[in-house]
């Protein structure tokens, strides 16, 4: 990682490669900017397609049109602020445990129904388990029977859920 | 109805076996959770969440009450073991109490923990039987106007008060306002920003956004510098403080108890400032204040008393006005929702066992934390020593089936798995979870009162000015506002928050 701290420097390289224009003083606050800015927009177009209403009876869209544009006023004044004053860079994304938990979650979510509660626990705690740097193939996989056997006495068995332990595409 | 006849009723309520019991496996269930490192409050409560909907009401918020205390408890357990705070609000306590337990001392500072807390605890939830009736006496004269004025003031505070940046803070409260509306518009039915999903007509239910945020989001947070803490303390010996502790613990306790009460009520998390405050007074006061940091039990004695006492007295405005001061609260008012209450001034009128009951076992909570917690330290000691690495992927499976069995929802699976990932990197912006929970909860609350506000001043924007109360309460937040931006408060605001780096 190059920090090329001194002055007189036009860009500053981030972690990632990207480079920065120096004028962003503050990255945090630059990005946190064009987020609220994203999301004000978002929901402002959205809100467009409601019926606005008067302020004597209002419709759905007008609350959400007052507050995104609230939020975009908000963003513009961090992305502006970002010019001045100080701030530490963004760096250091925790990338693979961020695909890797979304990953799992995801799969949990599509797979409970159709392959059932043990398939499903399995595949989580084996591919979120992945994420961390101390992931050992027998500890992970010691876990995640023990957490499918304990989850299927719990849930279904002790509280009643009404989940598949074995689903309908593995035979159950 | 007195303040006798009320406890008793609440007595009546608490003590009944069903009660108490769910009063008792909320407490052990929240330390349990809580002593857990990597996992505050707010995160063990949503989790915790789905195994209370099918609970009756009373049950299920005397459970949810004793998950929050015993949680916050717990998290002071890991804080002074392994000097990893769970929560902000025990970051104080890991400065002294890590220390103490360095020096062997751990037993001492876990008992002065306990001992306080209960105290603070007790106080605290006297001042809420006396001060939530009359205050919901004045709320009940509120019109929607007030409301509507009452909720920014209750936002506005809630920034002022917490740390970081103002601005950041304010624009993820109005992005929870939002994301709060997302569903069927309630007066028109319409859905909004569903996105063509019919799974999200009924709105995004705040326990995916909360185990979402708090749950998956700090995981991945946890994630990326992953470094083992060395649990220092095996087996914790010497549980009874000596005399002197007990003399210098005294008058931290008391002075912790009457700081966290006063902050507490006050929106904006009342129990970290509570903690926070009273370290730098203890620190203050004392004759020998270069003792702090190194062991000193004034420094976990009083902070411990006030984030309790603070804990509880949140549950003030909570009860009495419906807003929450932190996403704690703002969970607990979700919940409430789901079981059909109504959260506001109303409720110690309609739902007097609930009301009751639930402050009477509060006490009875507390009393359940110092009962438990003593004796059974050791297994503590053993639940903390769980590396993270098995830990979290437990959490996650936990968090999936709780948050698929309340809709039996794969979609709700997505969902948390989205707002992990976005908590995460608004985390990574330095955008606080917090603020957006609490919008979250009172965005479809504040557009109710606005419409129903201009319904019945007829499109007049001026009614919530020339009602006194509203102008009073838009007043106090304008002035909350400005005083937060100039020069002075700010350096003070900044100093307040100095112990944490």
């Amino acid at each position: 990682m190059i920090t090329p701290r001194e002055p007189g420097r036009l860009v500053t390289i981030s972690r990632q490669g990207e480079s920065m224009p120096a004028i962003i003083r503050n990255p945090k606050d630059f990005w946190t900017g064009i987020a609220f800015i994203g999301f004000g927009l978002a929901f402002f177009l959205f809100a467009q397609d409601y019926p606005m209403g008067s302020a004597r009876r209002m419709g759905p869209a007008y609350f959400p049109t007052i507050l995104s544009c609230v939020l975009m006023l908000i963003g513009l004044a961090a992305a502006i602020r970002s010019f001045f004053g100080h701030g530490s860079r963004l760096s250091g994304f925790a990338l693979k445990p961020m695909a890797l938990v979304f990953l799992a979650a995801v799969l949990f979510g599509l797979l409970i129904r159709d392959v059932g509660m043990v398939g499903s626990i399995i595949l989580l705690v084996m591919i979120s388990s992945y994420a961390s740097v101390h992931f050992a193939w027998r500890r992970a996989a010691l876990l995640a029977v023990a957490m499918a056997v304990f989850c299927v006495a719990v849930f279904v068995y002790g509280l009643g859920l009404p989940i598949p332990v074995i689903g309908p595409i593995l035979g159950g | 109805m007195d303040l006798i006849a009320s406890l008793a009723l609440g007595f009546d309520t608490a003590i009944t076996p069903i009660n108490l019991f769910y009063c008792f496996g909320g407490v052990l269930l929240g330390t349990l959770i809580g002593v857990l490192p990597g996992l505050g409050p707010t995160a063990t409560i949503a989790m915790l969440l789905p195994a209370t909907f099918a609970l009756p009401p009373i049950s299920a918020l005397i459970m949810l009450a004793g998950i929050y205390y015993g949680a916050q408890y717990g998290g002071s357990t890991t804080a002074i073991l392994i000097n990893l705070p769970g929560e902000s609000a025990s970051v104080v306590t890991a400065l002294d109490g890590y220390q103490m337990a360095r020096q062997g001392r751990a037993g001492a500072a876990l008992a002065t923990a306990a001992l306080g807390s209960f105290f603070a605890g007790t106080v605290a939830t006297f001042l809420l039987a006396m001060f939530a009736p009359p205050l919901a006496e004045v709320a009940l004269k509120f019109g929607p106007a007030e409301y509507f004025s009452l909720m920014v003031v209750g936002l506005v505070a809630s920034v002022v008060l917490a740390h970081g940046s103002l601005l950041k803070a304010i624009g993820m409260i109005v992005l929870g306002l939002l994301l709060g509306l997302v569903g069927a518009d309630v007066e028109t039915g319409r859905h909004r920003f569903t996105l063509g999903f019919p799974e999200l007509a009924e709105g995004i239910s705040f326990v995916i956004v909360a185990m979402g945020m708090f749950g998956l989001g700090e995981i991945i947070r946890n994630l990326e510098d992953e470094h083992e803490r060395a649990v220092l303390v095996r087996k914790v010996t010497g549980l009874l403080p000596t005399m002197e502790d007990f003399k210098r613990m005294l008058a931290p306790i008391l002075r912790g108890t009457i700081l966290g009460s006063a902050l507490g009520i006050l929106p904006g998390g009342g129990a970290m400032l509570s903690s926070f405050a009273s370290y730098s007074m203890e620190k203050k006061v004392s004759r020998t204040p270069e003792r702090f940091g190194k062991g000193a039990i004034e420094g976990v004695a009083g902070p411990e008393s006030a984030n309790n006492a603070g804990a509880q007295t949140s549950f003030i405005p909570m009860l009495t006005l419906g807003i929450p001061s932190n996403p704690v609260m703002a969970l607990m008012i979700g919940a409430m929702i789901i079981q059909g209450i109504k959260p506001g001034p109303s409720v110690i009128t309609e739902q007097p066992a609930l009301f009751w009951g639930v402050i009477v076992s509060m006490w009875i909570g507390n009393f359940f934390l110092v009962v438990l917690n003593l004796p059974l330290i050791g297994m503590w000691v053993r639940l903390l020593t769980l590396p993270y690495h098995l830990l979290f992927p437990i959490i996650l499976v936990f968090s999936a089936i709780g948050v698929f069995s309340v809709n039996n929802s794969g979609f709700d699976v997505y969902l948390i798995a989205i707002f992990g990932v976005l908590g995460y990197l608004l985390s990574k912006l330095e955008c606080e979870p917090a603020p957006l929970m609490l919008g979250f909860i009172l965005g479809p609350m504040m557009e109710e009162n606005l419409r129903r506000a201009l319904v019945l001043a007829r499109g007049d924007f001026t009614v919530f000015v020339t009602r006194p109360i509203s102008a009073a309460m838009l007043v106090i937040a304008v002035i909350a506002l400005v005083l937060v931006l100039s020069p002075s408060v700010r350096k003070t605001r900044e100093a307040a928050f100095q112990e944490e780096s």
